[in-house]
């Protein structure tokens, strides 16, 4: 590993965390892979329900719409929901590491970049839901046919809501949590307690929520 | 108590050189997300079912290398210490048998249906009455179908 640790370094005889992280991110991350289980339990369920379906409403046809523009350009919105989350994410890691130096504006600047990057997102997911419910889409109802042009049932839509959904309230939380940092770092609740560790925690969840979105992406609007 | 008093070796931690390689991943996971677009638009005027897997799986491949660049770059995994690194990624080797397991399950529930259930297989294949969505160009046929029967 990058890290230099002393080759006769005892880990395990007591006394200090032998995965030398302190206890609360050590929890933040079993809790992520707890969360990684379900996310992947409700992806798996749509792809098995998808592998056993004879046809299944082509993504290209159902969001191809850009606000301003009209239809006709798919994947485009879904692109530009893609970048603003990783970019979220990108200054998520520049405020964890200005946490580290202890440079509290750096970590204001940052933080308050994720969180409008988390903000827009939920704004496009807004817009997307919104346009696709005018559109006779919801849970239970699916406008689309399938890509073999035969009526597609409501799995489509059920699994696109269910599964989108549970993400868009993952980043929800996550800028809430994001908000709450930031007063707390306005506060100089971490300036006192001499580190920036809880800006860690928050920001493993929020590169968690893009994590997840990657997958959310490729299952839902490439393949 | 604060047990940030546990961690014995803090990270030596250069600011310049972390974000350097906040740059240097930026651009990675960027370019990326480029080629599995340009894979997507390809997706949509591809005719042969056999290359559409291919390019499927390819899509896969790069999800999964983003996957590692945010786990081990952004969320820090990859410079943790190894036992810590074990105890999150080896349970998550389940996903592996996870997915093989279910898809397959899948698969063959379908072409179950399709052979015992002749019902099942004819309704599937009906055209829709309405157009898809956007382009009409599965109209005539649905029109022709239904004129027919």
């Amino acid at each position: 590993m990058a890290q230099a640790v002393p080759a006769e370094q005892k880990w395990w005889s007591g006394g200090r965390s032998p995965f030398n992280v302190e206890y609360g991110k050590l929890m933040m991350w079993y809790f992520l892979m707890s969360d990684a289980f379900t996310f992947g339990a409700f992806l798996i369920s749509y792809g098995t329900i998808r592998f056993s379906s004879n046809s299944w409403p082509d993504p290209n046809e159902v969001f191809q719409s850009f606000p301003g523009l009209g239809s006709g350009y798919p994947l485009a919105f879904v692109s530009l929901m893609t970048f603003i989350l990783i970019i979220s994410s990108v200054t998520m890691v520049l405020a964890v590491q200005a946490g580290h130096a202890m440079d509290k504006k750096g970590v204001v600047k940052n933080l308050i970049w994720t969180i409008i990057g988390g903000l827009a997102f939920l704004s496009c997911q807004a817009w997307e839901w919104t346009h696709l419910f005018h559109e006779g889409a919801w849970w239970g109802r699916n406008p689309f046919v399938n890509m073999d042009g035969s009526q597609a049932s409501t799995n489509f839509t059920n699994f696109f809501f269910t599964i989108t959904g549970f993400h868009g309230f993952h980043v929800f939380s996550g800028v809430i949590i994001n908000i709450i940092m930031l007063i707390m770092v306005l506060n100089n609740v971490f300036e006192r307690r001499g580190h920036y560790l809880m800006i860690e925690k928050a920001g493993l969840y929020w590169h968690f929520v893009d994590l997840v979105w990657v997958f959310v992406f490729t299952c839902f609007y490439l393949i | 108590m604060d047990n940030y008093q546990e961690v014995t070796h803090v990270h030596e931690f250069d600011r310049a050189a972390g974000k350097k390689e906040v740059i240097r991943i930026t651009v990675i996971l960027s370019v990326i997300t480029v080629i599995e677009l340009g894979l997507g638009f390809w997706l949509i005027s591809l005719e042969s079912e056999f290359v559409r897997h291919l390019v499927k799986g390819a899509i896969c491949i790069f999800m999964l290398a983003k996957a590692f660049y945010i786990v081990g770059y952004f969320m820090h995994l990859k410079h943790e210490l190894r036992n810590m690194i074990m105890t999150i990624v080896v349970p998550l080797l389940l996903f592996v048998w996870f997915i093989i397991a279910f898809l397959a399950d899948g698969s063959s529930y379908k072409n179950l249906k399709n052979t015992y259930d002749p019902y099942h297989k004819e309704q599937s294949q009906k055209k829709a009455e309405k157009p898809a969505h956007g382009s009409g160009e599965h109209e005539p046929e649905a029109k022709k179908k239904d004129a027919m029967e």
